[in-house]
């Protein structure tokens, strides 16, 4: 039973170890520059400077609807007016969910594809990916838009951040497109913030449980032999 | 602490930090009934626009899936409300559904415009309109209002209904108010036009 | 235990009124609180409660799921994200069905090696065991349906290739995989009755099999970590002098478990509801798309063992069928284990090494599942493969002639 005991043991600690190792190794490229994205959801300063970044550069053509304007409001904490002043470019409502107006027979004529949804972006690709792609853009005079990008080679989009990146230096870049990033963690799920914050309570309160219930069960076998 | 004593702070502990358990966990369950945000998001408030409402004309929006009517009443449909609070089930609308200042003859905010809930009190159909002053269908003593033709339900000016009728009280109206002379806003009230 | 005169009264004559009329009070006896078991239950003994658990925990949070999802290929996938942002609490309810799902495989499977163990598939137990797996075989047929619902890119292309897995049956095969899909490809048509299969037909079938399993338990009576029948030795009441009455004993130490149990399994739902993307997919962030395969193609974890053993045979159809056989296998144990001892504790090096043996290449065949299919992986998956099927197709062999230890005649119990 022992020798049983021991072998199980020592395969399930070489599991873990090698999956810890495989799912390391699979992460991203590793060129010189690509960087962690080491954002915080719970950073509203970050995710207010994002969602600007986001509607100033990507909503039109990307759109996130799956969330809704009063949504973001509400969870960064901007007033309504500061909503419509800020975020709403278009002639969507604050309860309406955050649609492009580019229609997508019309971006398929100009970039070969539809700019897809961002809803899910982050979980579906990871946050170090959309991080990276937004600053690994590079001039390429051979490709359509001038530019192709070292994470999505090939790609239809064109280096919608030029600008910023030439205005600022590589810090403030790089602090720009986190930003965005982390405003797209959140977008990718809203309620984070909130779940974390519950499960605590809850496995507090299932700890507390487990006293009360613990002491019962040995009280109860106290006279079992 | 005695065995029979510890034995029962035990059992009562757990019993009731348990119960208080499964009641906290029920809250999420029971929560996911009520209207999503989406169902939130798409009952909003309507504004309709009045200027081109002639007096003694209807206009009939959709708030929250429900037909909404809008009458603007002529000085004549005024004029004949005052005087129809007889034979009402409930002329000081004790028993009906409308906001707080709805509580009186004319229903409304302001006695030329008439806003309500299209939909009979009794079985939910949709009232017809019935403003000509006694026609022959409706008797003499008809001085104009709302006649459902499922039941036979009917209800005056103010939407109020009359007695004998299978409709057990007045037509709802709608919180509402107005942003200025010819908008009003249906869905909000004064004090939840920032809510 | 004491009780208040004037309560009980009360509830004393609505019982006996139902007791006149239907055996509520015997059969709460018979088979809750006065059905004895062994007092010797270790930590293996409890996955079969926590199976209820959970099976608990799916059918309440599946039920309110349904009220808001959308079974269409129009609608499905944003109607899980209307349930995970716009529904109250919506989130919490998705979370725990799909960290349910996995948790349900891990109790299931450790339930299972429970019984290999300690020999609970034994005469008389055979019966426990053959519907036992036959919920096994429901529960993975459950799986599988409810991963297309979201209509992820990996629910469509999981559902995709193991469809096609049928069209390795000759002449039938492509009639019979047209037929599942009620179409000529993966459509709404498939994910519409995938959504009646996971929600009511097996479901049902699952909790009809849950009962006829726990009735045969309780006509034989469980077994225990020392494989000796409790029944053997009674007191003068007839109660097995070794075992103790569900309630409160059982009761007791069960809640303890089931909440330690608990912790774990909101511990998933509150902070790691992915899993490092094994209890959700990545992939399966995007809608599915019938012009992109994801890079690798894996089923959920639970799933990789038999997908490693598919994969490992270089012919489809023998692949299906060793896959096919790989599952079935389990239901011929009480016949191939010819060793007359019941628990390992008493048992030869022989069976201890081979389920050892067993334990480390389902382990290992988990983790190649998950791997793509090349190189080393291949080479080590065809290994192991053959060590799973070792253990079944010899097992006549090497435990006839175990050298058993002296079983005792009374349970061991240790405080």
């Amino acid at each position: 039973m022992k020798f049983f005991k021991i072998i199980t043991a020592c395969f399930l600690l070489l599991f873990v170890v090698s999956s810890g190792l495989v799912v390391g190794a699979s992460e991203g490229n590793k060129e010189d520059n690509f960087l962690a994205a080491k954002n915080d959801v719970s950073d509203l300063n970050s995710l207010q400077r994002g969602a600007r970044n986001f509607f100033n550069y990507c909503a039109g053509c990307h759109s996130l609807k799956f969330i809704r304007y009063n949504q973001i409001a509400q969870d960064l904490a901007l007033d309504e007016s500061q909503l419509i002043q800020n975020l709403i470019f278009t002639q969507a409502k604050a309860e309406d969910p955050v649609t492009t107006n580019m229609l997508p027979t019309d971006s398929s004529r100009w970039f070969g594809k539809t700019p897809p949804d961002l809803s899910l972006i982050t979980r579906s690709r990871g946050e170090d990916q959309v991080y990276n792609f937004l600053r690994m853009f590079y001039e390429d005079l051979n490709s359509p838009t001038g530019t192709d990008n070292k994470i999505l080679p090939g790609t239809s989009m064109p280096n919608v951040l030029w600008l910023v990146q030439e205005q600022s230096n590589e810090k403030e870049f790089d602090q720009f497109t986190l930003d965005i990033v982390n405003f797209l963690d959140y977008v990718s799920e809203p309620n984070q913030s909130e779940r974390k914050r519950i499960g605590i309570w809850v496995i507090l309160f299932l700890l507390i449980f487990l006293a009360f219930s613990y002491g019962l069960y040995k009280d109860i076998w106290k006279e079992v032999h | 602490m005695t065995n029979l004593n510890r034995r029962r702070f035990l059992s009562i502990a757990t019993t009731l930090t348990g119960g208080i358990g499964i009641l906290f966990a029920s809250i999420p369950f029971i929560s996911s009934f009520q209207p999503s945000k989406k169902a939130k998001a798409l009952a909003t408030a309507v504004k309709v626009n009045l200027s081109k409402l002639e007096p003694g004309s209807i206009i009939k929006v959709i708030w929250r899936g429900q037909p909404v009517w809008i009458l603007h009443r002529s000085q004549e449909m005024i004029q004949n409300l005052k005087e129809s609070s007889l034979d009402l089930r409930d002329p000081e609308s004790e028993l009906s559904i409308q906001p707080l200042f709805a509580k009186n003859a004319y229903r409304s905010l302001k006695p030329n415009y008439f806003i309500v809930e299209g939909i009979c009190t009794h079985l939910g159909c949709a009232p017809i309109e019935k403003f000509a002053i006694a026609p022959a269908d409706m008797g003499p003593d008809w001085k104009g209002g709302f006649y459902c033709p499922c039941h036979g339900s009917k209800f005056d000016l103010s939407g109020r209904v009359y007695t004998g009728v299978p409709a057990p009280s007045n037509l709802r109206v709608p919180p509402h108010r107005y942003e200025n002379e010819n908008t009003v806003i249906i869905g909000e009230t004064e004090d939840t036009e920032n809510a | 235990m004491p009780n208040n005169e004037d309560q009980s009264m009360f509830s004393n004559t609505i019982l006996r009124w139902i007791d006149d009329r239907f055996p509520l009070s015997s059969l709460i006896r018979e088979h809750a609180t006065d059905y004895y078991a062994s007092k010797n239950f270790n930590i293996w003994y409890i996955f079969g409660v926590l199976s209820l658990v959970v099976l608990v925990i799916q059918l309440l949070t599946g039920i309110f799921l349904t009220m808001s999802y959308k079974p269409s290929a129009k609608d499905a996938f944003d109607s899980v994200e209307y349930i995970m942002r716009s529904v109250e609490w919506g989130w919490l309810i998705r979370y725990m069905h799909s960290t349910g799902s996995s948790f349900f495989f891990i109790v299931v499977y450790l339930h299972m090696f429970r019984a290999m163990l300690y020999g609970s598939y034994k005469k008389p137990r055979e019966l426990v065991w053959i519907v036992g797996m036959l919920i096994y075989f429901c529960l993975m047929a459950e799986a599988f349906f409810g991963y297309l619902l979201p209509w992820g890119n990996m629910s469509y292309w999981a559902a995709q290739v193991i469809v096609n897995l049928f069209g390795a049956i000759p002449y039938v095969g492509e009639t019979l995989t047209e037929w599942i899909r009620g179409d000529y490809y993966i459509s709404d048509i498939t994910l519409n009755r995938f959504f009646a299969f996971h929600v009511i037909a097996i479901p049902l079938g699952i909790i009809a099999l849950v009962f006829a399993h726990i009735l045969a338990l309780h006509h034989v009576g469980s077994n225990n970590p020392d494989g000796i029948e409790i029944k053997n030795y009674k007191n003068e009441q007839g109660n097995p002098i070794d075992g103790v009455a569900f309630h409160p004993y059982h009761t007791s130490k069960d809640l303890v478990w089931i909440t330690v149990f608990l912790i774990l399994f909101f511990a998933a739902v509150f902070f790691a509801p992915e899993m490092g993307g094994y209890f959700l997919e990545v992939d399966n962030f995007e809608p599915a798309n019938a012009l992109q395969t994801p890079e690798h193609i894996v089923p959920a974890w639970y799933l990789t063992p038999y997908y490693a053993i598919l994969r490992a045979i270089p012919n489809k159809l023998m692949g299906v069928i060793v896959l096919a056989s790989s599952v079935l296998f389990f239901l011929f144990l009480p016949w191939l284990d010819k060793c007359k001892v019941k628990s390992i504790r008493y048992r030869g090096w022989q069976y201890k090494l081979a389920l050892s043996c067993f334990a480390i290449s389902f382990l290992a065949l988990g983790y190649l599942g998950m791997q793509p299919a090349s190189g080393i992986y291949v080479v080590l998956a065809r290994f192991f493969t053959v060590v799973y099927f070792i253990f079944f197709i010899m097992m006549p062999f090497y435990t006839r002639f175990e050298k058993t230890k002296a079983v005792p005649e009374r349970v061991v119990y240790k405080k």
